[in-house]
């Protein structure tokens, strides 16, 4: 089949040139190139699986950033700034900074002092084989169905903005990422995940500069957005106190406890997606170093995600007369009518304005960015459950001795089965949209009560294997039965969320707080009613039966706790600045 | 990091090289032969400046981390 015929479709939203086919089809014979060109490095399991354990903290940190900067990411926020306003930064400040240094400072010495190769690893070190089989095969089947999910988005988005045939956009990818995991593992995925982390910034940084050259700078920018919308768009926490108060339809409380207690915490501390890459630290310096240098760039991610989001309530006009275009839901713009009137939903947002500033060129680049956001995000996801099937579940359950040769082999093709697996859940997904729906929330089931065994495990001597077991298994049911009831009744939200004005984003909140502390406390009771373990059984892993060794002898810049100190004066700043 | 490998800083630097010389190349054209249809502040000729930005800093992680000087580190 001709590709000119197999790639173009009637309706696209942007047209490339032949510099921008350039420019994408050269990153992927890089991202290739650099695969084959490290599959002579990963030649031991320790290789494979965890980059040798020899990554700088510089590495390590742009990897655990880029790992959870897909596109989807990248597309989905720029989209919720515009639907929420500035209240959808929240998401990289207060629901990422805080968790980042509190891995980096509490967290990572108990990861790295106990050699585990994953967070279900760890598990099995401190609570024994039930929790860790528990967790290891929630995460496999998630992250690989995620995988599946944002394959099928990265099609769809592919198709509408570029008109690509969606099942070219599918193989295509998969095979790539397929092709430089299996090869190189998390080495090349590593490598990979740096150079797009660049390749994002490069692509997507001169949207919001031109943006605020044409809106007339920040305060121009604010000014625009109170016209067209209301002020309430532009404030970060001063409408906060009333659930009625702001687009977002939730208050302070979901936010500070939910999101940033448990549901950040959760992910940025207990995912294996993004733990997995510090985890490959040449040390536990650079271990601690790493989430906080990604706290850093995390921080200034907004400028990308956030900023282009709102400069669209500002400045997207058309052009013929000159009227606000006004963005819709993506059930409203997939309608026949919306389709009828060329409605755009708000998650295109992003491709609108790389579209109304960057001519030929640095058209391909800031396609070529959302491209690899999407593949470091499927990447991310083969190598965590590659390394969770082969080390927690085979070696655990099915093959206990064998070699090592053995166990990287059975990587590679965990590798190549997960990325065949994905594709089925992406065509899964295109016949029933609404699964895709479903499988994002079961994801967010497992990562709160998950935070809340971790941290007693690694914080509290006392917590015994049972109770690490039901306290994850309860807060699992727990958040299951809770999404459940308010899929059944959606009146039921008042009582999740505590007030009938809450909306849909404050029950993700509230769930997930309530299914922590459920957790939490089937732990705590569950431990005080069976017996401890000896203290020496616990060495590595929990504080107060750990040695973590003293950095007071370093130099203050080499120091993390000190640069942690850093990022958490500029987060405040920041937070006090947008208020 | 290096060990004896290429360095990831210097496919990096491949990658901007390459992509800066393309932009640059399709805003100079675009300077001397202007479209029917521009973006919006073409007059700015972000591709130009963009491109070349791009290509300085691919250069300089080109030059910096070649691998004939890191495989001797």
């Amino acid at each position: 089949m001709n590709l000119a015929l197999l790639l173009l479709a009637p309706s696209r939203m942007v047209r490339l040139g032949t510099v921008d086919v350039i420019i994408i089809a050269f990153y992927f014979a890089l991202v290739l190139g650099i695969g084959f060109y490290l599959k002579r490095q990963a030649n031991t399991g320790e290789d494979f699986f965890m980059a040798g354990r020899e990554m700088t903290a510089w590495i390590a940190g742009l990897a655990f950033l880029s790992a959870n900067l897909g596109a989807l990411e990248l597309m989905g926020w720029a989209g919720s700034a515009y639907q929420y306003g500035i209240l959808a930064t929240h998401w990289y400040w207060i629901g990422a900074i805080p968790a980042m240094l509190f891995l980096a400072l509490v967290m990572m010495p108990f990861y790295y002092i106990s050699k585990t190769h994953s967070v279900p690893g760890y598990l099995k070190l401190r609570f024994g084989e039930p929790s860790r089989a528990l967790s290891a095969i929630s995460f496999a089947f998630m992250t690989v169905l995620m995988s599946g999910v944002n394959m099928y988005a990265m099609a769809k988005v592919l198709q509408i903005v570029l008109g690509w045939n969606i099942h070219f956009s599918i193989w295509i990818a998969s095979i790539t990422v397929a092709i430089y995991v299996a090869l190189g593992g998390l080495r090349s995925a590593i490598f990979n995940e740096v150079l797009q982390f660049i390749l994002i910034w490069a692509g997507a940084l001169l949207v919001p500069i031109l943006g605020l050259v044409e809106a007339g700078g920040f305060s121009g920018l604010k000014a625009r957005i109170v016209t067209n919308f209301g002020a309430e768009y532009t404030h970060l926490w001063s409408t906060l106190g009333n659930f009625n108060d702001n687009p977002m339809g939730i208050n302070w409380v979901g936010i500070v406890f939910g999101l940033c207690c448990v549901i950040s915490a959760g992910y940025w501390t207990t995912d294996f997606l993004v733990v997995q890459r510090v985890l490959s630290a040449k040390d536990l310096r650079s271990a601690k170093m790493a989430p906080i240098i990604g706290s850093f760039f995390k921080m200034a991610v907004p400028f990308i995600v956030i900023l282009p989001g709102l400069l669209g309530l500002a400045v997207l006009k058309d052009p013929n007369t000159g009227a606000l275009i006004k963005l819709v839901p993506e059930s409203v713009a997939t309608t026949p009518s919306g389709i009828a009137q060329g409605l755009h939903s708000y998650n295109d947002v992003l491709p609108l304005m790389l579209a109304r500033y960057c001519g030929p060129g640095l058209l391909g680049l800031g396609m070529t960015a959302l491209i690899a956001g999407f593949m470091s995000g499927m990447a991310g996801n083969v190598t965590a459950f590659s390394t969770v099937w082969t080390y927690d579940i085979y070696r655990a359950l099915i093959k206990k001795e064998a070699d090592d040769r053995h166990y990287l082999n059975m990587g590679r093709w965990s590798t190549i089965v997960g990325v065949i697996v994905s594709i089925g859940t992406a065509y899964l997904v295109m016949r029933s949209a609404s699964i895709m729906d479903y499988v994002q929330a079961l994801f967010s089931f497992f990562i709160a009560p998950l935070f809340g065994t971790v941290l007693l495990g690694m914080l509290w001597q006392r917590a015994t294997n049972a109770a690490g077991f039901w306290g994850l298994f309860a807060g699992t049911a727990s958040s299951l039965g809770m999404w459940a009831w308010v899929y059944r009744d959606p009146s039921a939200l008042r009582y999740i969320a505590m007030s009938p004005a809450a909306k849909p984003m404050a029950e993700d909140m509230y769930r997930a707080l309530w299914s922590c502390l459920i957790c939490v406390v089937v732990t705590v009771v569950v431990s005080l009613l069976t017996k401890p373990r000896p203290e020496a059984e616990l060495k590595g892993l929990v504080y107060g039966a750990t040695e973590i060794p003293s950095e007071g002898h370093l130099p203050l810049l080499q120091r993390p706790a000190f640069w942690a100190g850093l990022a958490a004066v500029i987060f405040v700043i920041l937070n006090l600045i947008f208020w | 990091m290096h060990g004896g490998h290429i360095s990831i800083w210097f496919f990096i630097g491949i990658s901007l090289l390459v992509n800066g010389v393309l932009i640059l190349g399709a805003g100079i054209y675009q300077f001397v032969v202007p479209p029917v249809h521009p973006t919006v502040l073409f007059q700015l000729h972000s591709g130009i400046w963009w491109g070349a930005v791009l290509t300085i800093f691919g250069l300089l992680y080109c030059i910096k981390f070649a691998p004939s000087k890191t495989q001797h580190q």
